[in-house]
């Protein structure tokens, strides 16, 4: 049994996702039999193997460093649930 | 300056404690754009407008590496004698915040750009050498605005994206003092490089510190706590000492520390705990699927290491070697290349002695009552050379050369002209200033006649009076041959 | 009168450039059939206004010279589309409208064509019948109470239904080649690299491509060459030339090898998709080809895999939902961490918190070596697997999907059996390779299925060609009886 209610909320926790209570007994059935499923990788030695790079088979490529962005304003803001001309607005963080 | 022994320990009733810091300082990289997006990264600029759709975290959007960062991390990593990784990887290190748009940083974890170096600290007791873990680089977040409101956050994301170094000690440093010395030392190095400005004010420079204690002598380090975002030397000063007092007070009463992270109360000049401890933060670090690994040429870092400016250890050895000044004026000197660069010009053609006497002392005092930096400088270092100059060859005396010297300051004239227009040459006519003497002596006669008698301690006031006589101008030691002469009489 | 509903793209172009029909023409009709079409579902948003302006603006200008001239064209609704709401079939997205346009869908306007409307997905291309989107399940035009497959349901179905003359959707598992083959139409994922991500709302970075959806395969090569370009601003892209596809498209294979994975013969596999697979097989060997054997011994650990790799991708490409710069925020919550906890919670539909959930999970503390690390070289070996056999072999063929399409409903209790669904073409994306879904044959149902054929990387031509000679043997027809209207 990989994972069990309390892990589920504390993931969901690390996710920043609510969880209803009557949906977290499914919730964390369903969480189990993915990670029983995907423990089948546990039949293969892969010790002595080195990840791939990337699957896209280039090289890092970099841009010059010119200023071609930014100075959007408005688009960048106009899509907020919550806003003033100049800011994103959002409630509080307690530190 | 003596050599002292270190001494920092923070002694109570029953025992003595070392305090053991290490300090991850994040530095930001002067460049024209972002790490990962073309936007500008000027400080001070309108809220959101240097703001991309990639430093906004649109969907669908991706980030594009800036070539001239990667140079600068290189290039500081070269100035801090530090292995240069030709293979590193940009992982994203995922959390919440609301000045962290994408809901994760991208930076390096495991395989950094820079390895292991070293800075090279002159302390009071002599030569320390702290070690650097790792240099890597990040974005930096936006701004979170909390006090515009009482139950909103206002949230500014022009500084996210912004290219950040993090270098990271080893946990060599001892005391604030050390601390203090390393910090400068990291942002002069990278100012001498330019890949830094160093500006803690403008937020360029921050540090998070690790401090823990031991009792002196024993071995293992103790459990240490993070005071993070620390954005200037004093506070870092004053968190180290209020922070180790605190593990001090609860080790000694028997109980543990908690591994935490703090953030330092400037007012109340005490740390406090910064999260609840089930908040411990699990970033699940992954390798940034929307880039490569960084694979950089050996030729490209030789070539680097090449142009690269001649760094303050290196000057401040050839100003000792060649120069023959004391290591502690060197370090002076070399602690900001613009002055180093003032100094080397004004000795072109001066004495030597002089200038680093009159920078250091008459220069500094200037500067630092009107707060400005030697680039800024109202005297000139072509004048500067030229008012040493006339020192050097007798036109003036060097009381009198710190009147003209006044004036420069707040004309920046040229002192021949000064010297000139207000007729303050040094008088060294044997023949006027005989005339001088012989009339001051000749005023005094009762005088002259007790010092024969052996009041020694009239010496002075005729010097004095010759120089009242002289408006100041008259050469001392001319003065002094001439006037033994005549009392000898 | 040209029936509009029954002929492929490319013969749309040539009467568009013969000026036997004009782009308001093609608009007016696709709007007629989109409207007799709502029971489908296959759209979340419709732009038509502006699609007619654009129609109108085409036609008036006399330039035919382009790829795809003044031709209608819907999109998944996973492409940023300017000004146009883009969902992403999420509740969390429902009002976002991008104030940019992808690069794949520029690319599609730079050839002449308009948008007509943004198709119907699962919610953040998770799923595989369209039965996880915000915006209701999307039906099979080929029968009622049928799934069209996902995540692109809402692109094959509307395809199929002839709403579009082609369309684009994107493939991170199998999103384009499953519905394509739940729906009798072709479906073209590219190698990986070869179409820009910008502007597509990102899943799981590492397996994301976005992908023709067409009639047939000449249409196929010529929506390929409109939509693929080097994008310096996705950094996984690959600078190569483009290439003309559709005029270089031919049936020459004789002489080609095409392998043939043991491992793709799975247990309890339904007899008619063995003997579609076996028909496809007989063509081949008709045409000249030869036929080897090859072994994937990794074959089963690519859904195991996939179910780490693209998870928890996703929990990290997710995380910017967060209510502050766009879409919904929750009214509930008196501080930051509350706000965010509600906004996801309320905005996220059940597979995606699963996702994200496992994600997040497979890459925490302590748990990452044995997941994600693992996964990942894991998913080294099922690469090599294909490197290996491209040593021997030119193509590889295998069935695209283990069954036809199945009812509404059917697997949405149980996550697994719906993750099977991906069998076959899981272990592609995994490895970065283009493959394509062609129709080829019907259960005894009545069902489409497919075949796929895998090719190395940057081989979409050949790939392409074998395509377009085992389409001319198999002359799959697919009449609908437009139930719907």
């Amino acid at each position: 049994m990989p994972i069990d209610k309390n892990q589920v909320k504390k993931v969901a926790k690390l996710s920043r996702i609510s969880l209803e209570d009557n949906k977290i007994d499914s919730l964390s059935k369903d969480l189990d039999s993915i990670l029983t499923f995907v423990e089948k990788l546990n039949e293969l030695d892969t010790k002595e193997i080195k990840t791939l790079k990337s699957i896209a088979d280039k090289t890092l490529e970099a841009r010059n460093d010119i200023v071609d962005d930014g100075k959007i304003k408005d688009d960048i803001l106009k899509n907020s649930p919550e806003k003033n001309e100049d800011f994103f607005i959002v409630p509080k963080v307690i530190e | 300056m003596s050599k002292e022994k270190f001494d920092y320990f923070i002694k109570t009733e029953n025992n003595n404690w070392e305090v053991i810091i290490g300090l991850e300082v994040h530095a930001q990289v002067i460049s024209n754009s972002k790490l990962f997006s073309g936007s500008s990264t000027k400080f001070g600029g309108k809220p959101n407008t240097q703001v991309s759709l990639v430093d906004a975290a649109f969907p669908g959007m991706l980030p594009v590496i800036n070539k001239y960062c990667i140079e600068q991390a290189i290039k500081t990593g070269l100035g801090l004698n530090a292995k240069i990784n030709l293979l590193s990887i940009f992982d994203r290190k995922n959390y919440f915040y609301a000045d962290l748009p994408a809901g994760y940083q991208i930076s390096q974890y495991k395989n950094p750009i820079v390895g292991e170096g070293s800075v090279t600290l002159d302390m009071p007791y002599g030569t320390k050498v702290v070690g650097i873990e790792r240099l890597h680089l990040e974005q930096d977040a936006g701004k979170s605005i909390h006090d515009l409101s009482p139950d909103k956050t206002y949230v500014d994301l022009n500084r996210s994206g912004v290219a950040l170094m993090e270098i990271v000690s080893k946990p060599d440093l001892r005391s604030p003092d050390e601390v203090n010395s390393y910090v400068k030392k990291l942002r002069t190095i990278m100012r001498y490089l330019g890949t830094c400005d160093g500006n803690m004010q403008e937020g360029s420079l921050r540090a998070d510190v690790n401090v823990s204690v031991r009792k002196k002598g024993e071995k293992k380090f103790g459990t240490r706590c993070e005071i993070k975002n620390v954005n200037s030397i004093r506070f870092m000063e004053m968190a180290i000492e209020s922070e180790a007092k605190r593990q001090i007070e609860i080790l000694e009463s028997g109980k543990k520390i908690d591994q935490e992270t703090r953030l330092f109360d400037t007012k109340k000049n005490e740390t406090r705990s910064m999260r609840s401890k089930e908040e411990a933060h699990d970033y699940r670090y992954f390798p940034d699927p929307d880039l490569l690994p960084l694979e950089i040429e050996q030729s490209f870092v030789d070539s680097l290491k090449k142009n690269l400016p001649e760094l303050p250890d290196q000057k401040k050895d050839r100003f000792i070697k060649d120069f023959k000044i004391s290591p502690y004026e060197a370090n002076v000197l070399v602690s900001d290349n613009n002055i180093s660069l003032y100094f080397e010009d004004v000795i072109k053609n001066s004495d030597i002695k002089l200038a680093k006497n009159w920078i250091i002392v008459e220069l500094f005092a200037v500067l630092n009552k009107k707060n400005l930096d030697i680039k800024n400088s109202p005297v000139s270092s072509k004048n500067l050379a030229k008012l040493i100059n006339s020192i050097s060859s007798g036109e003036i005396s060097g009381k009198i050369a710190k009147q003209v010297f006044e004036v420069m300051v707040n004309t920046g004239d040229d002192p021949s002209k000064i010297i000139k227009e207000k007729g303050l040459k040094q008088q060294s006519d044997p023949k006027e200033l005989e005339k001088i003497v012989k009339i001051v002596l000749d005023k005094n006669t009762d005088k002259v006649q007790q010092f024969k008698s052996g009041k020694e301690k009239l010496y002075g006031f005729f010097v004095g009076e010759i120089m009242k006589a002289s408006s100041g101008k008259a050469n001392p030691k001319l003065v002094n041959d001439i006037l033994k002469k005549e009392l000898k009489k | 009168m040209v029936d509009l509903n029954n002929i492929s793209l490319t013969e749309i172009v040539k009467l568009v450039k013969l000026k036997k029909v004009s782009s308001l023409e093609l608009t007016n009709h696709y709007i007629k059939n989109i409207e007799k079409g709502k029971k489908l579902n296959c759209f979340i948003t419709t732009c038509f206004d502006e699609t007619i302006k654009k129609s109108k603006t085409f036609d008036a200008k006399k330039n035919y010279d382009s790829l795809l001239p003044g031709i209608p064209i819907a999109v998944k609704d996973l492409f940023c589309t300017k000004d146009v709401k883009t969902t992403a079939g999420s509740k969390i997205l429902e009002n976002f409208v991008p104030t940019y346009e992808s690069t794949v869908t520029s690319n599609l306007w730079k050839e002449g064509a308009v948008l007509l409307g943004k198709l119907n997905c699962d919610e953040f291309a998770m799923g595989s019948s369209n039965e996880t989107s915000f915006f209701g399940n999307v039906i099979n035009p080929i029968e009622k109470d049928l799934v069209p497959g996902g995540s692109s349901g809402g692109s094959s179905s509307a395809l199929a239904a002839s709403f579009t003359p082609a369309t684009i959707g994107t493939d991170t598992g199998g999103s384009i080649r499953q519905p394509a083959s739940f729906t009798g139409t072709v479906g073209l994922k590219p190698t990986y690299g070869l179409c820009s991500r910008w502007g597509i709302v990102a899943f799981a970075s590492s397996l994301d491509q976005a992908g023709p959806m067409t009639k047939n395969v000449e249409d196929c090569a010529l929506m390929l060459e409109a939509i693929s370009s080097y994008d310096k601003k996705d950094s996984t892209s690959i600078n190569k030339k483009k290439e003309n596809y559709s005029k270089n498209l031919n049936k020459n294979i004789k002489g080609m090898k095409i392998g043939i994975p043991k491992e793709y013969r799975v247990d309890n596999m339904p007899k008619e998709i063995e003997q579609l697979w076996s028909k496809g097989i007989d063509i081949l060997k008709k045409s000249g080809v030869k036929i080897i054997d090859i072994s994937l011994p990794h074959t089963k650990y690519a859904l195991p895999t996939y179910y780490i790799v693209a998870p928890a991708e996703a929990s990290s490409n997710l995380a910017r939902y967060d209510g502050v710069k766009f879409g919904y925020r929750s009214n509930k919550g008196k501080n930051l961490i509350e706000m965010y906890e509600n906004t996801r919670g309320e905005g996220f539909g059940d597979e995606v918190k699963r996702r994200v959930l496992i994600g997040t999970y497979v890459l925490s503390s302590g748990y990452y070596d044995a997941y994600y690390l693992k996964a990942q070289k894991v998913r080294k070996l099922i690469k090599k697997d294909f490197d290996n056999s491209f040593k021997k072999v030119d193509a590889i063929l295998t069935p695209s999907t283990p069954s036809s399409a199945f009812k509404i409903g059917e697997k949405t209790s149980d996550p697994i059996s719906m993750y099977l669904n991906d069998i076959f073409t899981v272990p592609v994306n995994l490895a970065g390779l283009p493959a394509i879904s062609l129709p080829a044959g019907q259960d005894s149902k009545g069902r489409p299925l497919g075949l796929q054929l895998i090719s190395n990387s940057l081989d979409e031509q050949r790939m392409l060609n074998i395509a377009f000679a085992i389409e001319s043997e198999i002359k799959f027809k697919q009449n609908l009886n437009r139930w719907w209207e």
